[in-house]
């Protein structure tokens, strides 16, 4: 299933994505702040995640290590800023790969009809930042069209 | 790290609400200074600004022609560009899906999580 939504704000630096779940807001708000099961969802499938600290408060720490078949070892830490159930988290997010940058995730759920909407509010220090984060392939097509370039306007814009 | 400051340039330029209304015009067709200008009640200086970001940032090419400054859409005028020439575009859209993509896998595993979670107590153990 794939119903996410993204949409970028260039000017403010944020990147918000959205996502429901067939599940209560309580349920959903557990299980993402469970230490037990982080393991089970937080990292890419390919690599294991083990939790080394998560202490859910507001001021406390998170690190969590994740670690590849060849047996390099990637490290992401943070801090809760704010803890408040049901519906609202924000933390610090660091890959250790590229210290220093720090990025804000605030996490809002909201319940309707038994389905939860998660929101992730992403703010980054900078766009640099979130490159360093990421790592990502910047080899896309080179192809270019107006077309494509009306639809990323309106995704990016918000139309 | 030059991707990342070309990248950079990339966000910026698009991070004007003039400077998306530019795009969005050139994109029906090439237009002068003050063909652009005009409806946005700007000056030519102004325009002139926002059209020399949005040449920076490879989104636009301008041409002299005669006394007018012709601006167009960069990337579509360098089809078959060698593989050094990155357009802004692609570049963005790649990074977005990539992101796209990390917090799509983050999400799916979530949602397997939460659905076994809900099956093995139907009262969804509102406890804990």
């Amino acid at each position: 299933m794939s119903s996410s939504t993204l949409v970028a704000e260039p000017g403010t630096q944020e990147i918000v994505m959205t996502r429901v779940f067939d599940a209560p807001r309580d349920l959903v708000f557990r299980t993402m702040l469970d230490p037990q099961l982080i393991p089970k969802w937080w990292g890419p499938r390919r690599l294991a995640t083990v939790v080394e600290t998560m202490d859910v408060r507001p001021g406390g720490k998170w690190r969590y290590l994740q670690k590849d078949e060849a047996g390099n070892e990637f490290a992401f830490n943070g801090e809760y800023r704010e803890v408040s159930p049901p519906d609202r988290v924000v933390s610090t997010f660091e890959f250790e790969g590229v210290p220093g940058h720090i990025a804000v995730d605030n996490v809002t759920l909201e319940e309707h009809d038994g389905q939860t909407t998660l929101t992730i509010r992403t703010v980054f220090a900078s766009v640099e930042d979130r490159d360093g984060m990421l790592n990502s392939g910047m080899e896309g097509g080179a192809t270019e069209s107006h077309d494509r370039l009306a639809e990323l306007l309106a995704e990016i814009s918000g139309k | 790290m030059v991707q990342y400051q070309s990248l950079d340039r990339t966000f910026s330029a698009l991070s004007d609400p003039t400077r998306r209304v530019i795009l969005d015009r050139l994109g029906r067709g090439p237009a002068s200074i003050s063909d652009l200008a005009e409806p946005l009640d700007m000056t030519l200086t102004g325009m002139k600004k926002h059209v020399r970001i949005l040449e920076d940032a490879h989104f636009v090419t301008t041409e002299k022609v005669g006394r007018t400054r012709v601006c167009r859409l960069g990337p579509a005028q360098h089809e078959g560009l060698p593989s050094g020439g990155r357009e802004p575009l692609g570049e963005l859209e790649a990074w977005m899906e990539s992101f796209r993509q990390m917090w799509e896998e983050r999400l799916d595993r979530l949602d397997d999580l939460l659905q076994d979670i809900k099956h093995q107590s139907p009262d969804n153990r509102h406890d804990s």
